[in-house]
């Protein structure tokens, strides 16, 4: 239970490293330098994008494929998520909304 | 940073705290269910807390964890966590101006603790760089909340999730809460309707690239989502300039 090698130890330290890299790729060098005019109005789009990247998968596929049945915890319970969202406009809601949706189904009905 | 007293007093830091406590129960329980995978996947669970405290990058994690246990060679591994986390590459060329004026130690603790949730929270209330000190601090002050909240509901659900993943089955699939979570603040941009192209095109994309190895799907599907909407914005600039700045 608490047993650590000595391999899964510098692996992890490697990955905090990387994490802090990562992230602050561009914070390190603080030599003068600024991005293309394109590259800045294409940040409009990006952070949305990267949500809805990693969201629509987690959604609409299983097991690395596109679900072919309408008998998906996931879809009613995001689309139970959406209608709370139009109705109150509350993040917070959204997730209980959904929540009870997509419990039932799943520990219920299986879906 | 969030232990600096200045920081605090500024009215923006607790304006972040609170719309961060918004999301915090979604990312608490996708929290939870990585602590708990961690562990079934085969990490011990001092190792599975240390990986937690150390790391703090969720989806890194869950993709380290198996290689890790499966014996792959450690360049490999952090090959597939630096893919993982290109998005984060990205995220940092966005908030250089907002982070420069900061001394060098800052800006690595800062970039550190900003994850998904945090820059999208930033950059929609801060669309613009600040120019004036009390700007600057206000947007650092802003950001320091926001982090906060998350390093706190993120780490506290990890370690609850490993120290409960006997009895807490990954099946019940309480993770989907964090799915939910983000799918809320997606909604919550979505106000134009060029950023709604953006989730089209990202979405799709991100689906039809799924066969790409360490999640190399996300960053072709942002690539391709800024495309489209750059391209869109280029063709219709001429006949409706004002829309075109609508973003």
């Amino acid at each position: 239970m608490f047993d650590i090698d000595l391999r899964t130890g510098i692996t992890i330290v490697a990955l905090g490293v990387l994490s802090v890299l990562t992230r602050s790729l561009f914070f390190i060098s603080s030599r003068p330098w600024t991005l293309p005019r394109w590259a800045q109005r294409g940040l409009n789009y990006a952070p949305i994008a990267a949500l809805a990247a990693v969201v629509v998968p987690e959604i609409v596929m299983a097991q690395g494929a596109f679900i072919n049945t309408w008998q998906d915890a996931r879809l009613f319970a995001v689309a139970a998520g959406l209608a709370w969202f139009a109705w109150q406009r509350g993040v917070l809601g959204t997730i209980v909304a959904g929540m009870a949706v997509y419990l039932p189904l799943r520990l219920g009905l299986g879906w | 940073m969030f232990f600096q007293k200045e920081l605090r007093r500024q009215p923006e830091f607790w304006e972040g705290v609170r719309d961060q406590s918004h999301v915090s129960m979604g990312i608490a329980a996708w929290g939870l269910m990585t602590g708990v995978a961690m562990v079934e996947s085969g990490l011990s669970v001092l190792e599975a807390v240390l990986m937690t405290l150390i790391v703090f990058a969720g989806s890194a994690q869950l993709a380290a964890v198996p290689m890790l246990v499966g014996g792959a060679p450690l360049w490999v591994i952090v090959a597939a966590a630096f893919c993982v986390n290109l998005r984060f590459v990205v995220f940092s060329a966005h908030l250089r101006p907002y982070m420069m004026h900061l001394p060098l130690w800052q800006r690595l603790v800062s970039g550190y603790v900003m994850v998904d949730l945090t820059y999208v929270f930033f950059t929609r209330r801060f669309p613009v760089p600040g120019t004036t000190s009390q700007e600057r601090l206000s947007q650092q002050a802003y950001m320091m909340g926001n982090c906060a909240i998350n390093y706190l509901a993120w780490m506290g659900a990890s370690l609850v999730g490993i120290a409960l993943s006997n009895a807490i089955p990954t099946a019940w699939g309480l993770g989907f809460a964090g799915i939910l979570a983000l799918v809320g603040v997606l909604s919550s941009m979505a106000n134009s309707g060029l950023r709604m192209v953006s989730v089209g095109v990202a979405g799709t994309a991100a689906v039809a690239a799924w066969a790409l190895p360490l999640k190399l799907n996300i960053v072709v599907a942002i690539a391709s989502a800024v495309a489209v909407c750059l391209v869109i914005e280029a063709v219709r600039a001429p006949r409706d300039p004002s829309g075109a700045q609508r973003v």
